[in-house]
């Protein structure tokens, strides 16, 4: 019920090639979060998970089935769109009721099951309005309601929160993680924002020009990156990545030591730097600095440093955090 | 302009704007009234038109002498019946090329080689005709082998090109002057024993093309065709393909994509395109002058039996041209905005 499985898949436009041969396991129930940057195929994925792209090559299969060659509607999954994508001719109730319609279920049955999801989303008072009339997040729901109506095996979710303003983002993501917890069911999402995949996910796919990168708990890949590119994407600010005597001290081609793991001190420490400038949060301060020989830095110090640009500050890192790369990218255990 | 301009100024330019629209609106003012006078005085038009009595006995004997509601029948039957013919042929059409449209030709010959295809078929068709010293008159099997040797090879350039270029194409061919089509056209329509003969299980020998709704109805579509394509194409573009992928993920199949999701937001294009091609097709006289002469004949046949070697009858003309043109003016007052808007949509964007 609601596991996905995607072996060998490969995706070429023209001559192009964009998915370069994916294999993955969804299980029943997880919340998948594929991440990566603009014009890594993530968004390629789901759409061929969802069948509105034939793949070139692979197999994709829903519950031991093999639904590569099935169509779209026949896959019995749902999908939220990034500009919600609703009907603007048909009222809010004719929207979620569409699904239903195709499905030609009888009316008394369409209407249940219309107000129960309508209710669930605190749509009730919007059932008669055009999408056009509507706020953003309103539209989101809609677009989940009409998606949840279905029962689907799996909810597909294409960069939902992408239109939404800042605070409506946060508030989205937390009614979208609620909707896990009550439902229960698969979910595959697609963002470029790796905080919205860092607290939505059970499982973080990280894709890097159509080949996965990664896949783990957001923690894994916090903790444990597999490579260059997991430790950069993942984690804001970026990872700090040297090469120099400090690597080769440390037996590798490059080390990554994230911002908040960095030790400072005014008086001694490993490497000695320039602050650049010293940005005051409150609670916390970030600092970019210029380290000899090494080049930009920046380090989060949690509170209120006193620091100003031209101050001479000593940066240590803290060795149990300190993440060793060899020449080719690929994590040294 | 936001400068403020003076007084002066302002009527100069109104007078200048009326003009002008005068100056367009004429040849309607002077048919308007030269309908209402008696044929010898319409000979002194313009210079009496004050002078001169008005009278309506001409719309009196213009509708004596032909039936002017059986020409209005005829004109709105092929006028609409073509239009929604050919709408239901372009909504795939234009559905296809706006949604799945296609970056690359599908089979990647140079244009070099498609010349030599193409003239190649042809000169094999003349070799052929040669042999058989271009007796195809009675040898109907021969005429349509050498129709497929030379249509095939284009239909297939045709059929592997871009989209845009095929819509190009479809442009190109309303840009030939009608007189180039009009005698195989017509010989299409008037010899046509090959197939309305006796069958032996069933008799069309009565049947033919000429002057009949069965041969102007396709014809007036097949020629207003690339416009309502083009029209539609555009309107098309317009709608965000995701609404039908989100009809795909809900379970819609083909038809219900169409009719549930992509026509009723395509309402005001469709209507558009209605429009313009009904007034297109009523407007049409070269076809219908050279193909049609009593039962299936439309108002512009209608008009130009005023218009004769007996002579010109400029009053009954222009009482027969007022009352062509009534109908379509009418339909046009009432659904300007709609026509306005369907016709410069295409450019806001």
């Amino acid at each position: 019920m609601g596991s996905i499985t995607l072996q060998g898949v490969r995706k070429d436009f023209g001559n192009v090639s964009i998915i370069k041969g994916v294999d993955l396991e969804i299980h029943d129930g997880d919340f998948v979060v594929f991440v990566g940057p603009s014009g890594c195929g993530k968004s390629t994925l789901l759409r061929l998970i969802s069948g509105l792209e034939d793949v070139t090559g692979g197999v994709i299969s829903i519950d031991g089935k093999d639904v590569t060659d099935v169509g779209p509607a026949d896959r019995g999954l749902a999908m939220v769109f990034q500009s919600y994508a609703l009907y603007p001719h048909m009222t809010v109730r004719k929207n979620i009721a569409f699904p239903l319609m195709m499905a030609k279920l009888p009316q008394s049955e369409i209407d249940a099951k219309v107000a129960r999801a309508a209710k669930s989303l605190n749509l009730g008072d919007y059932l008669e309005r055009r999408p056009g009339q509507l706020s953003g997040g309103q539209r989101q729901r809609v677009a989940i309601g009409r998606a949840i109506v279905r029962d689907p095996t799996a909810f597909l979710f294409d960069e939902p929160l992408s239109n939404l303003d800042a605070a409506l983002r946060v508030q989205m993501r937390l009614e979208i993680a609620d909707l896990h917890q009550s439902l229960k069911k698969t979910m595959v999402y697609v963002t470029h924002d790796q905080v919205e995949a860092m607290t939505l996910a059970d499982k973080i796919v990280v894709l890097d020009k159509g080949t996965i990168a990664q896949v783990g708990s957001p923690l894994d890949l916090y903790n444990k990156p597999d490579n260059l590119f997991v430790a950069k994407f993942i984690g804001s600010p970026t990872m700090n990545v040297f090469e120099g005597p400090s690597a080769q001290k440390r037996n590798a081609t490059s080390v990554g030591i994230r911002p908040e793991h960095l030790d400072i001190s005014t008086t001694s420490g490993e490497l000695k730097s320039k602050v650049r400038v010293a940005e005051q949060l409150g609670s916390d301060t970030f600092v970019y600095a210029d380290v000899e020989g090494v080049g930009s830095m920046t380090v989060r110090h949690e509170g209120q440093a006193a620091l100003k640009a031209g101050d001479t500050l000593y940066l240590t890192p803290q060795e149990p955090r300190v993440h060793r790369f060899d020449a080719a990218g690929l994590r040294i255990n | 302009m936001a400068r403020r301009q003076s007084l002066a100024t302002t009527s100069l330019w109104t007078l200048l704007a009326w003009g002008v629209g005068f100056v367009m609106f004429f040849p309607i003012l002077w048919t308007g009234m030269t309908a209402f006078k008696s044929e010898v005085n319409a000979y002194t038009m313009p210079e009496n038109w004050w002078s001169t009595p008005w009278t309506t006995e001409n719309f009196a004997i213009v509708q004596e002498r032909s039936n002017y509601l059986r020409y209005v029948f005829n004109t709105s039957v092929i006028a609409f019946f073509s239009t929604v013919l050919g709408l239901i042929l372009a909504i795939p059409a234009a559905w296809s090329m706006a949604f799945q449209p296609e970056a690359l030709p599908s089979v990647n010959i140079s244009g070099r080689v498609w010349i030599l295809i193409i003239v190649g078929a042809g000169a094999i068709a003349a070799a052929i005709a040669l042999s058989v010293g271009w007796q195809l008159r009675d040898n109907p099997i021969l005429g349509f082998a050498l129709m497929l040797i030379i249509g095939l090879p284009i239909t297939a350039w045709v059929w592997t090109r871009r989209t845009g270029d095929k819509l190009l194409w479809m442009l190109s061919t309303k840009m030939m002057p009608p007189a180039g089509a009009l005698i195989p056209i017509y010989l299409i329509f008037n010899r046509n024993g090959l197939i309305f003969k006796d069958w032996g299980v069933v008799n069309l020998s009565d049947w033919t093309l000429m002057d009949t709704f069965l041969g102007m109805i396709p014809l007036m579509m097949l020629l207003n065709l690339p416009i309502i394509i083009w029209m539609l194409y555009t309107y098309f573009k317009e709608i965000p393909f995701e609404i039908l992928e989100a009809a795909r993920m809900d379970g819609a199949g083909l038809w219900q994509e169409l009719s549930k999701v992509l026509a009723p937001m395509a309402v005001p294009g469709i209507a558009s395109t209605l429009l313009l091609n009904v007034i297109l097709s009523w407007n049409e006289a070269f076809w219908t002058l050279n193909l049609t002469n009593k039962y299936a004949a439309p108002l512009s046949f209608f008009i130009s039996e005023y218009s004769s070697p007996e002579g010109q009858f400029w009053a009954k003309l222009s009482a027969a041209s007022l009352m062509a043109i009534a109908p379509i003016m009418v339909l046009g007052w009432f659904s300007q905005r709609q026509l306005v808007r369907g016709l410069t949509f295409g450019a806001v964007k």
